[in-house]
């Protein structure tokens, strides 16, 4: 019997030790970048496990400097933007294929889902042509389009899977009350799927706020680009090195609302990402 | 709500509204000290002619860095007025460049008529000249003296050194001494410093200006031999990924003897919290053995290009003529120690004071060697890729500098193919 | 009934053009182009005036030498390099993730806390989480090294983003790092579908946990793992920010996005990048397609 508590004591000791290791890999890195991002001078490159000194030089330094502040408008200027463009594309994209009936809809469902299997760098070429041929280089603008090829295919497939499985008696009374198609979306399966919409919003502003290679080729301008490449382009206003400190602190503040919302809506986003995937 | 709107039309605004007056924009890619006196410039600039003037930075890749003018200028990108141009860049992109030559027939014969022609593609002048460049080797002199070493001629001589400095003070107690430091990580700064060795050793310069390849020679395996040789012992291991600045960085930390670099170094490591303040010096980089050995600095330099789709031409011209006059020639050996282009700034008082190795710049200059990117065109960044992997692929000790070079040659040629 | 279904046609396809044509305007168009310039001698400052040279860019025999992308070994070096990047990733990322899944699975306190802290890496920016880890992997300044040092496992530094028996892992490592907490809840949310009452029968007649995994759980995760897997797999067939922003310019590490990208703008070759990019799509679409009509097979029997 006291053999037999002991073993269990141990697999439940056992467990948790398994908890801690996995959380110290999966937060190591961000603890060091954070305690990084508060030293300034020649302290950072000595290595410290532990904070010792707390300055908020870089953190000032990286505001002041340049545009940083302005980037931040920018990304969540084209993340909003992308995330409410999206949205709306998907929801009327999503309740076609999955309440009304015509044929080609797999066919559609199909050619979706392998456009989220192209390599950005596959049309990067012909994305650039685009870009320029309506005039949209150096322009927010070229962002907020040139990102629905990732986030339009997610959105379509993950609403769809939602919409399908919404109760058909709810939409027939509706549909038998005289609603247009309209009023049945926005009136009737929206107020329901919203759980289904923070998902997508979410999954899609965090690739939108995430995106490098499009931010980096589109724009041309310091006080036009996102944050992504504001960091990898990031200058020193001091004379030495490259400025890790500076990077990490950049890289915490662009991080940390980010963080935020997994922490607050992490359900949101287990359910979106779950729902796309697996009952694809 | 209305506020959170309000917030959302705020990046849009901002770009709908940049036209309006003489407002200039200069693509740049250097960082930090160079950045701040380039600003100072331009501050100078809007007072003498009202023109506003603001900098977009850039990777610090220069191979990124050239992508990304590419891409621009092949959209025609007209928010940007000014591109500033390493010099390997010119033949590649003079068709997007106004002729300069016109507006500056004055001032281009003040400058070297080298560094001139080097910015001249059949007969058009792409860019005035801002700075030129060419590394040197910057030594600790307290440590020599200490250890009672001269200054190193040869390459053999400075491995020696090095080796002995390093273990000695390393006893000492400094366990992070190194010897000697350099750029090794596979990019284009490579090329420029395996461009040296290879020269410094007899070996020609990768592509001979008629095009030639004959980078396949017993001199340049030679040299790259005893490159490898230094990594792990004089060198740490870590500068197979070392560019400019992380070796700069171990060097004025105070721990290395040697260093390779360019001289907007010599002003930084002077600066007043610089540990090594006023323990080192300056001289031409050393030689290889062999019968045609000599000593070799890759040119290296920055100029000004006038995009031909800028919005305010004749005041993005104008910014070009006064970042080339003699005047901030002056101010930029100055502030950044930076080569002028002009002879007779070698000779000027100020400039000396502040950067007394500008009396040794001369002999320096007369040793550069141009990396191959006139003979070889457009194909140039694929012939400089080529090189600094296979250099690096020995130096590493993945390869033998036999097969390795054998490769390379053969690479090139079907890089070649048609003709270059 | 006739004319309602043929509304429903009419509306059906007016609801989708706004999607099918942004869509078709941010991917179909620049996959067309892309395909279409791999066939000519385009240069990216020049996308108007070029000419055809058909296969040229793919294979081509000069004066006895093949050339062309398919005679590049740089290019086979690329595939060779995004392969073992998938496969060794991949694999890591499913033998993890599925530890980290039955973990999730498990009712413990703070649960809500763990998985949101597992999400983090998955959340970062590649970009930051690149800068983090090169900082930490720095030879002179690095915490990785400090660690190492100090644990007595390495008695040297080791500049792991440069030295080329290191760099790979490094760069699968952070993969790794990055991507496990994705592949986690796509393994939980199978787990979840699994009745509980399975798991009770089976505690009941006594089946020890490690038996339980291999005869119970794992044939009934079969479908979710394979989803996974090739959901991961066509993503890191494509891995290109990771790499360029860890270890640009780098031959340990180069994959086929990053060739292509380097010759179409590193090097003057618009079109001949394109035909790396064409390749690299082909490849994954061929990968996709048999991924679907397998999943036909198997959604067939059942």
């Amino acid at each position: 019997m006291i053999r037999r508590k002991f073993s269990k004591f141990l697999s439940i000791l056992g467990f948790y030790l398994l908890l801690g290791i996995i959380t110290i890999y999966a937060l190591f890195p961000f603890y060091y970048a954070f305690i990084s991002s508060f030293k300034s001078g020649t302290e950072i490159f000595i290595v410290n496990y532990l904070p010792t000194k707390i300055s908020f030089d870089n953190y000032l330094s990286v505001l002041k400097t340049g545009y940083f502040g302005q980037n931040i408008l920018n990304s969540a200027f084209v993340a909003f933007s992308v995330v409410l463009i999206s949205m709306m594309l998907g929801i009327f994209a999503s309740y076609s294929l999955a309440r009304l009936n015509f044929k080609g809809r797999s066919t559609i469902l199909l050619v979706i889902l392998s456009a989220s299997m192209f390599p950005q760098v596959a049309v990067l070429s012909g994305m650039f042509e685009l870009v320029a041929a309506l005039s949209l280089f150096n322009s927010l603008w070229s962002l907020v389009l040139t990102y629905m090829i990732f986030t339009i295919p997610f959105t379509v497939w993950i609403l769809h899977t939602f919409m399908k499985a919404f109760p058909p008696e709810l939409e027939r009374a509706a549909l038998i009350d005289g609603a247009t198609t309209m009023q049945l979306i926005f009136k009737v399966i929206l107020p329901i799927m919203w759980p289904a919409l923070v998902s997508v919003g979410l999954l899609s502003f965090i690739a939108a706020w995430n995106e490098f290679l499009f931010a980096l080729t589109f724009i041309s301008s310091d006080h036009l680009r996102t944050v992504p490449v504001a960091i990898a382009t990031l200058s020193g206003a001091s004379e030495h090195e490259i400025p890790w400190g500076n990077i990490m602190a950049a890289s915490m503040i662009i991080t940390i609302p980010l963080i935020m919302l997994v922490v607050i809506f992490q359900n949101r986003i287990v359910s979106g990402l779950t729902a796309g995937a697996v009952k694809g | 709500m209305k506020k959170f709107l309000l917030f959302l039309l705020v990046p849009f605004i901002a770009l709908t509204s940049t036209a309006g007056g003489a407002q200039l924009s200069v693509a740049f890619g250097n960082v930090g000290k160079d950045l701040d006196v380039l600003k100072e410039f331009f501050a100078m600039f809007k007072e003498k002619t009202g023109h506003d003037v603001n900098v977009i930075s850039m990777p610090s890749s220069t191979t990124d860095q050239f992508g990304q003018y590419k891409l621009w200028l092949s959209a025609k990108n007209k928010g940007i007025d000014i591109y500033m141009l390493d010099v390997i860049w010119a033949p590649q992109l003079a068709s997007h460049f106004v002729d300069l030559s016109k507006p500056a027939a004055k001032l281009a014969k003040l400058h070297f008529p080298s560094t001139i022609n080097s910015q001249k593609v059949n007969g058009k002048l792409v860019a005035l000249p801002y700075f030129t460049d060419a590394p040197m080797l910057y030594y600790r002199k307290d440590l020599l003296t200490k250890y009672n070493r001269s200054v190193p001629k040869t390459w053999a001589e400075m491995a020696e050194t090095a080796s002995i400095i390093q273990s000695a003070e390393r006893k000492a107690g400094n366990s992070k001494m190194w010897g000697y430091v350099f750029q090794g990580k596979a990019y284009e700064g490579l090329t420029c410093d395996a461009l040296e060795w290879v020269n410094s050793f007899g070996g020609g310069q990768i592509v001979s200006p008629s095009g030639e390849i004959t980078i396949n020679n017993q001199n340049a395996i030679k040299a790259l031999i005893t490159v490898k040789s230094w990594v792990g012992n004089i060198s740490p291991n870590g500068v197979l990924s070392y560019q400019e600045e992380e070796s700069r960085g171990v060097w004025q930390t105070g721990n290395a003897v040697f260093m390779r670099n360019w001289p907007y170094a010599y002003n930084l490591s002077n600066g007043a919290d610089s540990p090594v303040k006023g323990k080192f010096d300056v001289t031409p980089l050393p030689k290889g053995e062999g019968p045609n050995a000599r000593s070799a600095a890759t040119l290296g330099g920055w100029n000004v290009g006038v995009s031909k789709y800028s919005k305010n031409r004749d005041a993005a011209v104008e910014l070009a003529l006064f970042l080339a006059s003699p005047e901030i020639q002056k101010l930029n050996a100055i502030k950044s120690s930076h080569y002028p282009t002009i002879p007779s700034l070698y000779e000027d008082k100020d400039v000396l004071e502040v950067a007394p190795f500008f009396s040794i710049v001369k002999d320096v200059l007369k040793t550069s060697v141009a990396r191959p990117s006139a003979p070889t065109k457009r194909k140039y960044n694929e012939v400089s890729k080529l090189f600094w992997s296979a250099s690096q692929s020995v130096i590493s000790g993945k390869k033998s500098a036999t097969s390795s070079l054998k490769e390379l040659e053969s690479r090139l040629k079907r890089l070649k193919g048609k003709g270059w | 009934m006739k004319r309602a279904s043929f509304r429903n046609i009419t509306k059906g396809w007016l609801l989708l053009s706004p999607m099918l044509i942004v869509l078709g305007s941010v991917a179909i168009f620049p996959l067309y182009r892309t395909f279409l310039f791999s066939f000519t001698d385009a240069k990216i400052d020049d996308l108007i005036n070029f000419s055809f040279i058909g296969f040229n860019n793919y294979i081509e025999k000069f004066e006895g030498l093949y050339y062309g992308i398919l005679a590049d070994s740089t290019w086979w070096n690329a595939v060779y390099n995004t392969l073992f990047f998938t496969v060794i990733s991949v694999t890591l990322e499913t033998i993890l993730g599925l530890i980290v899944a039955l973990c999730l699975h498990r009712a413990f306190k703070g649960r809500g806390i763990f998985r949101a802290i597992m999400l983090i890496p998955w959340a970062i920016p590649t970009v930051v989480s690149a800068k983090m880890w090169s900082w930490m992997l720095n030879d002179q300044f690095g915490i990785i090294n400090d660690m190492l040092l100090k644990v007595g496992i390495i008695s040297e530094s080791v500049a792991w983003t440069s030295n080329s028996d290191t760099v790979m892992w490094v760069v699968i490592f952070v993969d790794v790092w990055k991507t496990t907490p994705f592949m986690a809840l796509l393994i939980l949310a199978g787990l979840q579908i699994i009745p509980g009452h399975i798991f009770q029968a089976a505690k009941v007649d006594g089946i020890s946990g490690i038996r339980l995994f291999f005869k119970v759980i794992l044939p009934l995760l079969r479908p979710t793992l394979i989803v996974s897997v090739v959901f991961r797999a066509l993503d890191a067939l494509r891995i290109f920010d990771l790499i360029y922003v860890l270890t640009p310019s780098n031959d340990d590490t180069i994959s086929m996005s990053v060739y292509a990208r380097e010759n179409l703008f590193d090097f003057d070759k618009f079109g001949y990048g394109s035909a790396a990019s064409t390749l690299l799509f082909l490849v994954i679409c061929m990968l996709t397609l048999s991924y679907l009509g397998f999943m036909r097979l198997t959604s067939e029997k059942i």
